[in-house]
């Protein structure tokens, strides 16, 4: 797959001559970097599949035998399994985001030294946290259109709005990416790693993925629905279900909102720890 | 002794040389020290790991066992042996959980403190063997396993999840099926060159044991050959017998399999993590 990113960029040559030029491809060489880094990992990054596949296998086999049917989006009772599975993609967006713009970014950031190294160069940390961003993105799409063949596969997806599916997961990915790294900013050892799991849990739990938002009284849906994670379950679902109205394009909204505000906050951050 | 000094006999009193013979030392008390390293490492993080063991737990049985649990009983709970959900899936999250702190403590720490912070290095430097180091972390690996899950344990109760008076014995259950998984990863974990391994035990280690041992759905909806695979997973054998104990419907001969089984699996993790280690740190 890295090989495949590689031949899509340019050669270093090329892009030097186009960041004189006055382009701002900073962020495209650490994109670059992290492709060439990847590619001794490349098993790593492609097993990622199996973690749908196991989840759907396990729905389909056991909880959607337990469970039945369920209330879908536009309220017609639909297969647990079609219900989990556009859920799950909204997870899987939002976890792989995180880990990346946690767990990786904190490793570069203090024991790498890899954005120390990158400063030291013209590239800027606004072009730092893109970089990481874009890279964060660029997984996301692979694995979300993995995710999406492989429930096309099992005949979980329902209407063609499904296509737009992808961009949608990488919009989950990208408001949890930016999140994710303005938060990373803030830590000072592994140890605060904790609390990224200790939000991350609850939204992975509560956020309507395994069961409808009816189950919970009035007061807690409230909540529920102010969550990102939860905007993202909505807007997967309804499109591979295929009820798509206009409220899915305010859902869109918020999550970009969230991810340009953590962007553009990151950035700054990240020059304050970084430029001193 | 046999070492003598080139001029003479050694004068009485003094310490026997480097090379000598040091008097063999009796192998926990040593381990004991390390243990302390990792207690007084512990003292100062204690406060961010206790949201996660306190409720990582709570999350999982109100969403699986309450969210998940409302639709799976008023779908009719036959398949279940006609227990509520939550009764069913409690114990399963308490073993499960027991493996997951496992399989955390036992990858990530034990590499780092080869590589990272070193904390094996340092205490190489000391009187302590491999086999200590490698003890002394696992006492403490065990403390942490049964910690978390008496607080488990305790939500069990608390919930009335629990159906028996004998969900008491499903606290040791799971420690000892979070031993089962702990001793024989940080044998290997210390032996692993990049940590990238850990991502594949993960993913194919962790994740499908969760998902196949019988967790959230029973054994018995899974195809013949892929149940056959679930029986020879440990985290089966920490299910079932956690089931067993806090449904009260307890096989005793069933029972005593389950915990040979757990016991073989810790015994041959600790027999072969003294080995490991020496490989490792005896540069």
């Amino acid at each position: 797959m890295s090989s495949v990113t590689l031949r899509m960029l340019p050669p270093t040559g090329r892009l030097a001559r186009l960041g004189r030029a006055g382009g701002d491809v900073g962020s495209l060489r650490l994109i670059e970097r992290h492709a060439r880094v990847y590619r001794h990992a490349w098993l790593i990054f492609a097993s990622g599949i199996f973690e749908p596949l196991f989840y759907l296998l396990s729905v389909g086999l056991g909880l959607g035998v337990l469970v039945g049917k369920v209330p879908g989006p536009g309220g017609q009772l639909i297969p647990y399994r079609d219900f989990v599975a556009p859920g799950l993609l909204a997870v899987s967006s939002m976890n792989g985001a995180m880990y990346d713009s946690t767990f990786n970014i904190f490793f570069r950031m203090k024991y790498a030294k890899l954005y120390d190294a990158i400063l030291a160069t013209p590239m800027r940390p606004a072009q730092v946290a893109l970089g990481e961003i874009g890279w964060a993105l660029l997984r996301g799409t692979i694995y979300a259109v993995a995710f999406i063949l492989v429930m096309l596969a099992l005949g979980l997806v329902h209407s063609a709005w499904a296509v737009l599916a992808v961009p949608s997961a990488v919009l989950i990915g990208f408001a949890f990416a930016a999140i994710g790294m303005t938060g990373t900013t803030f830590m000072k050892s592994w140890q605060d790693f904790d609390y990224v799991i200790l939000a991350s849990m609850p939204l992975f739990l509560f956020s309507a993925t395994f069961y409808p938002l009816g189950v919970y009284p009035r007061a807690v849906q409230v909540i529920v629905e102010c969550t990102p994670l939860y905007q993202g379950v909505v807007l997967l679902r309804d499109l591979t279900i295929g009820v798509v109205g206009p409220d899915l394009l305010w859902r869109a909204g918020y999550l970009a909102v969230l991810g340009l505000a953590g962007l553009y906050v990151a950035g700054r951050r990240l020059g304050k720890l970084l430029l001193v | 002794m046999a070492v003598f000094a080139p001029g003479g006999a050694t004068p009485p009193g003094t310490p026997p040389r480097l090379g000598g013979l040091h008097p063999p030392k009796p192998p926990w008390p040593l381990a004991f020290r390390a243990f302390q390293c990792w207690l007084t490492v512990y003292r100062r993080i204690w406060r961010s790991s206790i949201w996660s063991s306190v409720l990582g737990p709570l999350f999982y049985l109100g969403a699986m066992g309450f969210g998940l649990g409302s639709l799976v009983d008023r779908h009719g709970t036959a398949s279940l042996g006609g227990v509520s959900y939550l009764a069913f899936v409690a114990p399963a999250i308490l073993a499960s959980s027991a493996m997951n702190s496992a399989m955390g403590e036992a990858t990530y720490p034990v590499f780092g403190s080869v590589k990272w912070n070193k904390i094996y290095i340092g205490a190489q430097a000391s009187p302590l063997r491999p086999g200590d180091i490698y003890r002394g972390h696992l006492m403490f690996m065990t403390m942490r396993l049964t910690m978390n899950a008496a607080v488990v344990t305790v939500f069990m109760v608390g919930f009335g999840a629990a159906e028996s008076a004998w969900v008491v014995l499903a606290w040791p259950a799971a420690v000892l099926t979070g031993l089962a998984f702990a001793a024989p990863i940080a044998a290997w974990a210390v032996t692993v060159k990049s940590e990238n391994s850990f991502a594949y035990l993960f993913r194919f280690g962790m994740m499908p044991l969760m998902l196949f041992s019988g967790t959230f759905f029973p054994l018995s909806q899974l195809p013949g050959w892929l149940r056959l695979l679930a029986y020879v997973t440990p985290l089966w054998h920490g299910v079932d017998l956690c089931r067993a104990l806090s449904l009260g419907d307890i096989d005793l001969p069933m029972a005593l399999i389950h915990v040979g089984y757990l016991s073989a699996l810790a015994a041959a993790g600790i027999w072969l993590g003294a080995r490991t280690y020496r490989r490792r740190l005896y540069v």
